[in-house]
């Protein structure tokens, strides 16, 4: 019992770990440029086929993730000088569908390049095996990289944003658009920046899920979700929001479908529970997020003043 | 002008599933009355959100909730249209009416995102409800009955059904529009703090709305569940929820029959382009794309636009 909970706590990190890659990249847009993105999911798709795509043909999961970071952030640019731009000074309904539009067609340009089925990306050679944290406990050596690589990227990024010029025009610009470029911030380009390096957070992500969740078509819609309700709960345009959202998300999305269902089974007839438990569990987050808005809309911690 | 316009397309509608039937193309009046359900799902989400300036991201929640209503009944053993049909726009406005009294109380964005997430949260119950057939859906085992010897079974007599519930939906929409009610809701879309400052009680009046919208979904949703003899909580997917919202900005927000526009666009396109290719939903993409950048007003706006030009 305790190495279960052990293991669903380590998998809600994991799991929460993840879901922050994507929610920063997305609050940061959101907090600096206004826009609601509902492509990031797309990214993390292209990134997670990308990589899938390069273990395909040269077999090294390594060089795969980097030239997915690459590609997804050169594709993520490429779609914001396009397109994005267009949509910074648009109400956000214009926005929503805009990006809406943009989900769709890539969805489509990647069921054409790889097809409708599920692609089969597997856990690198040398992670792929279990790693003895406790006695009689064991835990995927590739989650724990995952777990590992989402706390490196929490603290590069910390460093990035907090302890770096261009981190303080990202601050300067989520907490004030109009007064940062007032003072000589070259907005254009910190846009630019932002979204690629949005991008790229989104390929790490894609690239860490992609063996453990399915390579697919759609991949992005699912997870899309979480990561908005993720930076509302959080504040939006805060990293640090994203961060605490992301955790709490994670965990009560993991915890709760792994312990629901069990504690309902406790107290009610097996058959209900088996179907109102796995239900409960994914409403929960919901929950959290209409108790958030309802009581402290602006998030966790906010970032605008 | 506009209204013998709309005199002369509800007569053609009318003769047409008789030309149909003549040339033996009955296959076009099933279609044509998905056209017309989705025509007035559309339009309920154009009233809250073309007229009320409420971007709900959550209007398949009452479509699926007016569906299952008529399904969940059905296999109870009630199967009278006068008794499901209703009981369909009472449940979804009730329920709109419910998450409109929280959703309302926030703004902008979080609009969205608390729409979008009662959606979602309705999408999962309808997926445990295993006694209603949970994530498989739930079949319907016939049309809901109407008596007066009419069998709704029949393509035809269900397309008329259908076309008088979508005409009798929109005219009342546009009395509704018209009249006070409407007006008011109009001005708080342009300018909310001002109706506020005039005295008008603004979060009751965008709750009628919301409320009356969810209704008129659900009711559309009634209609969809006879038309496909099946529900599943995919119904109920924001996915749905954003397809709705494209046939709106595509017909014209903002405009009466924008979402008849929209639908009948959206619909056709769909079936013409998926006899080319399977990756449809590529153009799709692309035609929402330029239609957001450039034409923001929709077809209605284009059309009204080259009318007001000719002039």
């Amino acid at each position: 019992m305790a190495t279960l909970i052990l293991e669903q706590t380590l998998n809600g990190l994991q799991f929460g770990l993840m879901l922050f890659l994507l929610a920063a990249g997305l609050t940061l847009v959101f907090g600096i440029m206004d826009l609601i993105n509902l492509a990031h999911g797309s990214l993390y798709m292209i990134g997670a086929y990308l990589v899938a795509a390069v273990v395909r043909a040269t077999g090294s999961f390594a060089l795969a993730v980097l030239v997915a970071i690459l590609g997804t952030a050169a594709i993520g640019i490429l779609l914001e000088v396009t397109v994005l731009r267009r949509l910074y000074t648009r109400d956000h309904l214009s926005q929503v569908l805009a990006t809406f539009a943009l989900l769709l067609i890539c969805n489509e340009v990647v069921r054409l390049v790889f097809g409708s089925q599920p692609v089969m990306l597997s856990m690198p050679n040398g992670l792929a095996g279990p790693v003895q944290l406790l006695p009689g406990f064991y835990y995927p050596a590739f989650r724990l990289a995952v777990i590992g690589v989402g706390l490196a990227v929490a603290v590069l990024l910390y460093l990035l944003v907090g302890r770096t010029r261009a981190g303080m025009w990202v601050r300067a610009g989520a907490s004030n658009r109009e007064m940062a470029a007032a003072m000589g911030i070259d907005v254009k380009l910190l846009f630019t920046a932002v979204f690629g390096v949005g991008a790229a957070l989104c390929a790490v992500a894609g690239a860490m899920l992609g063996p453990i969740l399915a390579v697919q078509v759609g991949m992005g819609e699912s997870i899309l979700i979480l990561a908005f309700v993720v930076i509302v709960i959080g504040g939006i345009g805060s990293i640090r929001g994203a961060l605490v959202g992301a955790l709490l998300v994670g965990m009560v999305d993991t915890v709760g479908r792994a312990f629901v269902p069990t504690l309902l089974r406790s107290f009610l007839s097996p058959a209900v529970a088996s179907g109102v438990g796995p239900a409960l569990a994914s409403i929960a987050i919901y929950v959290l997020m209409a108790a958030v808005l309802f009581w402290r809309p602006q998030g966790l911690f906010p970032a605008r003043a | 002008m506009r209204n013998r316009l709309a005199i002369g397309v509800l007569l053609l509608l009318i003769a047409f599933p008789l030309a149909a039937k003549h040339w033996d193309q009955l296959f076009y009046v099933s279609f044509a009355s998905r056209i017309l359900i989705y025509a007035l799902a559309a339009s309920s989400l154009n009233l809250i959100l073309g007229y009320g300036g409420m971007v709900s991201f959550g209007h398949a929640a009452f479509l699926g909730t007016g569906a299952y209503t008529v399904a969940i009944l059905m296999d109870e053993g009630v199967s009278s249209a006068w008794v499901s049909w209703p009981l369909a726009f009472f449940v979804s406005a009730l329920f709109a009416l419910v998450i409109g009294a929280v959703s309302l109380r926030t703004r902008g964005v979080y609009f969205i995102m608390i729409t979008l997430a009662f959606a979602q949260m309705a999408y999962y119950l309808f997926i445990s409800l295993r006694a209603y057939g949970g994530e498989d859906g739930l079949n319907l085992a016939t049309r809901s009955r109407v008596g007066f010897g009419l069998d709704l079974a029949s393509d035809l007599t269900f397309y008329y059904v259908v076309l008088a519930l979508a005409a009798a939906c929109l005219y009342l929409m546009q009395r509704l529009l018209n009249a006070r009610f409407g007006q008011v809701v109009q001005a708080i879309r342009d300018n909310e703090t001002r109706m506020e400052a005039i005295g008008f009680p603004t979060y009751r009046y965008k709750l009628i709305c919301f409320a009356l919208a969810g209704g008129a979904a659900g009711l559309a949703g009634a209609l969809l569940a006879n038309q496909n003899g099946f529900v599943s909580p995919n119904l109920l997917q924001w996915t749905q929820s954003g397809t709705l919202m494209i046939m709106v900005i595509l017909g014209g927000v903002g405009y009466l029959y924008g979402g008849v526009l929209g639908a009948v666009v959206f619909l056709v396109l769909e079936e013409a382009l998926s006899a080319y290719t399977v990756h449809w939903q590529l153009g799709l993409g692309l035609a929402l794309l330029a239609i957001v950048l450039y034409a923001r007003q929709g077809l209605a706006g284009l059309l009204a636009d080259a009318v007001a030009g000719r002039r």
